[in-house]
Parts: C-alpha cells; structure tokens; sequence
C-alpha cells in the first residue's frame, strides 16, 4: 500500500508540476471567460447608436417604438430615403408615407440591419397592429388593453408529477435537458481526456523500459492502479480549478467592466423576451430562477462526481491494459483502442436518444449498464429523482457501475501484467482475451 | 557453505514454449556469477523468477536459507534489465529517490546514500539535470546507482558495460569489486565472454532452458582443455607426432602439440632435452570461455526464438 502511494504521489505530481498542465489549466478558463466577454463587448459595442427615422403618419407605431441606448427612434411625417444620407442607419415608412404606397411596412438601409433589430422593428409592428385590431373592433382602451395582456403574461404552466400518491414538483424539461446534456457530455471528454492519460503513461514506462525495473520492486496491479489513481487525482484537480478559475475570473472582469457596458448587457439582455418594458423582463428572470430551483442540485453534483470517478475508474483500467500491449507502434494503439472507445461513442449516441426520452426501456437499461451509464445516467437524472429515476434504478445503476469497475480492473491487471513485460511481438485483441481469462 | 540463493527443480512454460526447464543451482555470498546463454537461452525468464516478477510454474527459490517472497525480499536484490529504462521527464535526483523508495528505503536514507553515490560515481552536478538530457552513458552509470544504492545483499546485472566507454566500464567494474567485498553476491549475465573471465568467481551456462555447465572459470577451463601446449625453441626444429604427442602446428621455431592420453608434462618435457632441443618457452593452452560456450552450445540449434503461441 505504501508503495502503491509513492507510485500515486509521482504520477499526480510529474503531471501537476508539468508545464503544459500548468498552461491548460490556467488558460482554459482564461480563454474562456475571455472569449465570453470579447462576445459581449462586442455585441454591445456594435448594437450601440443605431438611429432610425420612421414616417408613420397615424401614429400607431409611436407607442411601441420605444428608443433605448442601442437603437433610437425619430418621428418624422416627411422622412424618406434620402435620410440615410443624413446620419440615419434606417428610415422605416408605414403604408402610405413617402414612397411606400403598398400595404406592408418597409425599412430603407444602406447596409443590412442586425437581426436583433429587425426582429425588434417586426414584433413592435405585429404588436402596434394587434392593439389597434383589438382596441377598435372590441372598444377597449389602451390601457385595459395593457393590463390585460400583463396578466396573461404571469400566468405560468407548472408541470406536477404525481408518484406514488405524493405530489412532487416536476423538474422543468428546458433545464434538465441543459443540466443533463451538460453533464453527460462532460464525462464524455474526460473518459476520452484522462483515459488516453493512462494509456500513454502505460505506453511511456512499456516502450521506456522503466516497467521491468518497477515491478522488480512491486506487484504490476500496484504500477497499474497507482497510475490510474494519480491520474484520476490530476482530473480531478485541474476540473477543481477550472470551476474556481471560472468563478474568480468571472468576479474579476464583473468588477473590471465600467458600470456603463454592464448596464449596456443588462438592458440587452432584458431586450430579449418582450419588448413591453422593465416588469416582463424580470418576471423572466424571476422565472428562470424558478427553473433552476426545480433541478436537486446536491443530488446531481453528487451523482456526477460519483459517475465521473468512477466511470473513469472502468474505463482507465481497459485504457492501462491497451497500453501495455501497444508496441512502440501508434498505429497498434488506434486499433486495440476500437473496442473501448465503441461503447463510450455509443453511449453518447443513446444519451441523446435518452436525454429526449428520459423513460424509453433503452435510456433505463443502458444507464444501468455500467459500460454506458455513467453517460446516459447523468443525462437522465435531472429529469428527477425518484420521478423519472426510481431510487431502485439509481442504486442498481451505482452498484453494477462499482462492481463493473473492479471486474476491469482485476481483468486489466491480467493482460497488463504479461502485456508490459512483452516487446517486439503485435498483439492481438484475441491474444488479450486469451491472457485476461486465464488461469493464473 | 550457506548459499545466499537456491533454485530447485524451477519450470516456467510459456504455452508451447519452455522457457526454463528444470534449472538448479545454488549460489554463495560475496561472490560474482557469470550467468551466459546464447540468446533466447532463458536466461532474462530465470532472472525474471529470481528478481520476483515472474512466478515459476514449478520448483522453489530460497533466499537466505528461507522461502523467497517478492514483496519482504525486493529491498535485498537490486536488478539493471537489459534494456535500460528511466523516466524521461524526471529530474535525476528524483528519479533515484523515487526508485530507492520503491524498494523500500526511507526517504531520509535514501537521500544520504544516493548523495553518496553521486559523489563516488562523479554525478554531484546531475541532481536537477532531466533524465533526458543525460548521455547513454551517464544513463547508465545512473541506471547502475540505482540498482545498488539500497545495498542489496544480491545484484543482478544484465549487461551492465554495454554502451559504456573504457573509463566508466573501468569505474563500475572496480565497484562491482568493491560491493562483492563488501559482500554481496552478484549475478552478471553477458554474452561477452572475455568479461566474464576477466571478473566472475564461478559460471552458470544454460541453453534451450536447460543448465549445461556450472563450475569455477578455472576448474571449469581445466575441464575443458584438450591437452594443448605452445612450445617454443631456440632453433627451428622440426619435430615429428610420435608416442607421445600429436603436433597440431608448427612454424619456425614455434609448435602446438596435443598430449597423448595419460601422458604427463614431464614425460614431454624429458622427450625434447633427450632429443637435445633447447626449449625456450613452455606453456598450456588453456580454452577460452569463448571455445567452450560455443563448444557447448554449437550443434545445438541456438537460439531459439521466443514465440508466445
């Protein structure tokens, strides 16, 4: 055991310590953060003074063309084309005004609008067109009208589950989808990121030599699980300090930014769900609290640490045995790598079968199965638990995952402990079988 | 004599192969083996069960007079494979603390013997140096330090001079003295035979698995000699096979005669002063480990390959 812990202690720590490790875990969530703030700097920035003259002699658009810091309206009876020469970026004629005699609305640019603000112009139009019907065909005021429209808004659709007689809140499907999706993937790339880990460490001390003179002081399981677990120890820290790195960067550059841009995203991010003022869009972010509040955060955060140790744990152990029987030759590795890198490939593919149909006879077998569970469960857990995911489901899914772990494992150590040994001979995924299952 | 290491009966197959089959020897404290065998002979399969990392499928090993148990018995045996290995990445310092911690030295002990070492060996400067700027040659002289520097009761070198130059070869051979003084038993597997007399106490040669010769390299080369003698005179003469010898060679003033069975130096010696020969020099051709390794081996298919099916 002491052993095997100076073994751990110089895996983590050659890792640790290693220049490249250094660079990604720092400049990841640099890069990260950085790429998130450029986007939003330059979304505002770029938003920022459009001017618009519109000609619009009913005046039904004046009241829900609203300026705001990034787009600013002018009412002009007389405004026409020849604006755009004058400072304009658009000149918006309702049917009637200036040179448009159709029936549309039409907005003259010089150069293509943004998205964000042609859909703005469309909605407030659909908006200004609608009142107008109803208000004049119905006799309602305006602002019964806008009263009446706000209480509709509020009112919400609340998904219940009903489970063995007890009401349960149901998690909201938009965000177990993100949760799950997010989840799953991430223990996607790090089966992949420190599974090769362990294969080329193998593969070093193999083609090294250094093996031979290693297991003339230790057992080859000690070499083996040493290795696994000093690497496991590196994932697991640089995640550590990726989620710190993010949350402190992200504190930092809060502060860094003048209070103007942050205004400036605030107001863009408002902009997004109505165009109706200040109460919708806190109501939308109230209800986006709300959302996240149904997800069982301890329960999932447990569960993806739990299923990312150890499904790295079942995975590492075939990647180990792979990578000692690689011969120098890459090219054997891409090979004898095939049939480990199927079932994870393949359980990121049922995964997003399940994430849609979290119930489906396939989406609750294969997470029980440890070879894709620990993907596919992570997927289906935020949709609930015990109500998409009895307890019986997690606890069958946790046991066979650990029991499947020490099953590769014990065969692992078995081809690797011939495998590290034997050079200049290609090996066969056969010749592999043939040493996990044999007798010792 | 109490033998440091005892192999009885030891077997290990590999599928249709017999890697080592039925090999027995004991060996004595303090003193250095010669462990030779053509390639693929089983020499690397037996060091492999002697060193803890293969078990044999059949026969025992005692180490010390007890029951040899890979695990209580690594800090006794340091072992230099063939194939050299050390982590690239890894400062030298390092390197050596980690190995010598495998083993099982404490890390404070392990620090003071690595440091003297590196004085000895000339590497004081190597501490913070990567394995992977050192030359092959200092690769091994560290590869060499590690293996010792636990003070292991039994050593076993596979070819510990190859790539080495005369000056470090010279450096490691008298520590190779030294230690065996000391006390510690050392097996020395080669193919370079000039070595092996040069520096082994006694020899093990095994071939297809199989020992076919053990002794001391002297007792050994005495059981081994055809009887040669290198005689040269004053005058050429020419002498003619008689009664007594065969002459196997002669030029100018210089012969190699073969004795006949059961005739003694003297008798020969006797033959040329009544001849009135003035003899110069007179002196037994004694084989080379080299003629008897490949009088041994040769005829026999050498060689084997090793094939895992």
């Amino acid at each position: 055991m002491n052993k095997t812990w100076l073994i751990i202690k110089r895996e983590y720590l050659t890792r640790v310590r290693n220049k490249t490790f250094i660079i990604s875990t720092f400049l990841t969530p640099l890069l990260l953060v950085g790429l998130i703030a450029a986007v939003t700097f330059i979304t505002v920035k770029s938003n920022s003074k459009q001017k618009i003259a519109v000609a619009d002699k009913e005046g039904l658009l004046k009241e829900s063309l609203q300026s705001s810091e990034s787009l600013s309206f002018e009412f002009l009876d007389n405004a026409d084309t020849s604006l755009l020469q004058k400072g304009y970026d658009g000149v918006l004629l309702a049917p009637g005004n200036g040179t448009n005699t159709g029936t549309d609305y039409k907005i003259y640019s010089g150069k293509n609008l943004s998205i964000s603000v042609e859909s703005k112009l469309e909605r407030s139009i659909d908006d200004a067109v609608e009142n107008k019907m109803i208000s004049d065909l119905g006799q309602i005021s305006k602002s019964t009208l806008d009263s009446l429209k706000q209480v509709a808004r509020q009112t919400r659709l609340e998904p219940m589950i009903l489970n063995a007689d007890a009401e349960v809140k149901a998690s909201n499907s938009g965000v177990a989808f993100g949760v799950g999706y997010g989840a799953a993937f991430l223990i996607y790339i790090t089966l992949f990121l420190y599974g090769a880990m362990v294969m080329r460490g193998v593969m070093e001390e193999k083609t090294n030599r250094i093996a031979e003179v290693v297991i003339s002081s230790v057992k080859p399981r000690q070499l083996m699980m040493g290795k696994i677990i000093g690497i496991g120890a590196v994932g697991v820290t640089q995640f550590l300090m990726w989620i710190l790195l993010i949350l402190i960067l992200s504190n930092v550059l809060g502060a860094l930014l003048p209070a103007e841009t942050l205004r400036q995203v605030g107001e863009a991010n408002q902009q997004m769900p109505q165009a109706g003022g200040g109460s919708a869009a806190l109501d939308a972010i109230a209800k986006t609290q709300n959302m996240l509040g149904t997800v069982n955060w301890p329960l999932i955060i447990g569960c993806f640490l739990f299923y990312f140790v150890f499904g790295y744990l079942f995975y590492a152990a075939l990647f180990a045995a792979v990578g000692s029987a690689v011969n120098e030759d890459p090219q054997d590795a891409q090979s004898l790598m095939f049939p480990i890198t199927l079932p994870i490939i393949l359980a990121i593919i049922i995964m997003m079968n399940a994430i849609n149909q979290p119930e489906s006879t396939l989406a609750t077998w294969s997470s029980i199965i440890p070879f894709f569970s620990p993907i596919v469960m992570m997927a289906r857990l935020p949709f609930g638990v015990p109500g998409t995911v009895p307890y019986w489901q997690l606890a069958l899914s946790m046991v066979s995952l650990v029991l499947g772990f020490l099953a590769t494992t014990w065969l692992s150590a078995k081809i690797y402990r011939t495998g590290i040994l034997l050079y200049g001979k290609k090996v066969t995924l056969k010749e592999m079988w043939k040493w996990a299952f044999r007798k010792s | 004599m109490s033998s440091i290491l005892e192999v009885k009966g030891l077997k290990k197959h590999f599928s249709n192969q017999k890697a080592v089959d039925d090999i027995s020897f004991a060996i004595a404290p303090g003193k250095i083996y010669g462990l030779l065998g053509p390639n693929g002979a089983g020499k690397t399969t037996l060091i492999r069960m002697i060193t803890g990392i293969f078990y044999p499928d059949e026969g025992t090993i005692q180490f010390e007079g007890k029951r040899f148990s890979p695990e209580d018995d690594a800090i006794k045996i340091g072992y230099m494979p063939e194939e050299r290995g050390l982590y690239k990445k890894m400062k030298v310092g390092e390197q050596a603390m980690y190995l010598a911690q495998l083993k099982g030295l404490p890390k404070a002990k392990a620090e003071a013997a690595i440091k003297e070492w590196f004085v000895r060996m000339e590497m004081e400067s190597w501490w913070n140096k990567k394995v992977e700027d050192l030359s092959k040659g200092m690769g091994q002289k560290l590869q060499f330090v590690t293996t010792v520097l636990h003070q292991p009761k039994l050593i076993i070198l596979d070819e510990p001079f190859s790539g080495l130059d005369p000056v470090n070869s010279n450096l490691i051979k008298d520590e190779i003295y030294r230690i065996a003084k000391e006390g510690s038993t050392i097996i020395f597997s080669t193919h370079r035979m000039e070595q092996v007399e040069e520096i082994c106490d006694d020899i093990i040669l095994v071939n297809k698995g199989q020992k076919v010769l053990e002794g001391e390299v002297h007792e050994v080369k005495q059981r081994y000699k055809e009887h040669l003698f290198r005689i040269s005179t004053a005058q050429a003469e020419s002498v003619e096979t008689n009664n007594i010898f065969e002459v196997v060679g002669q030029q100018a003033n210089q012969m190699v005669i073969k004795l006949h069975d059961g005739i003694d130096n003297n008798t020969v010696l006797r033959h040329f002063i009544d001849q009135g020969i003035q003899i110069e020099s007179f002196a037994e051709i004694l084989p080379s480990l080299n003629d008897i390794f490949l009088k041994i081996v040769e005829g026999t298919p050498t060689a084997r390959q090793f094939e895992w099916n």
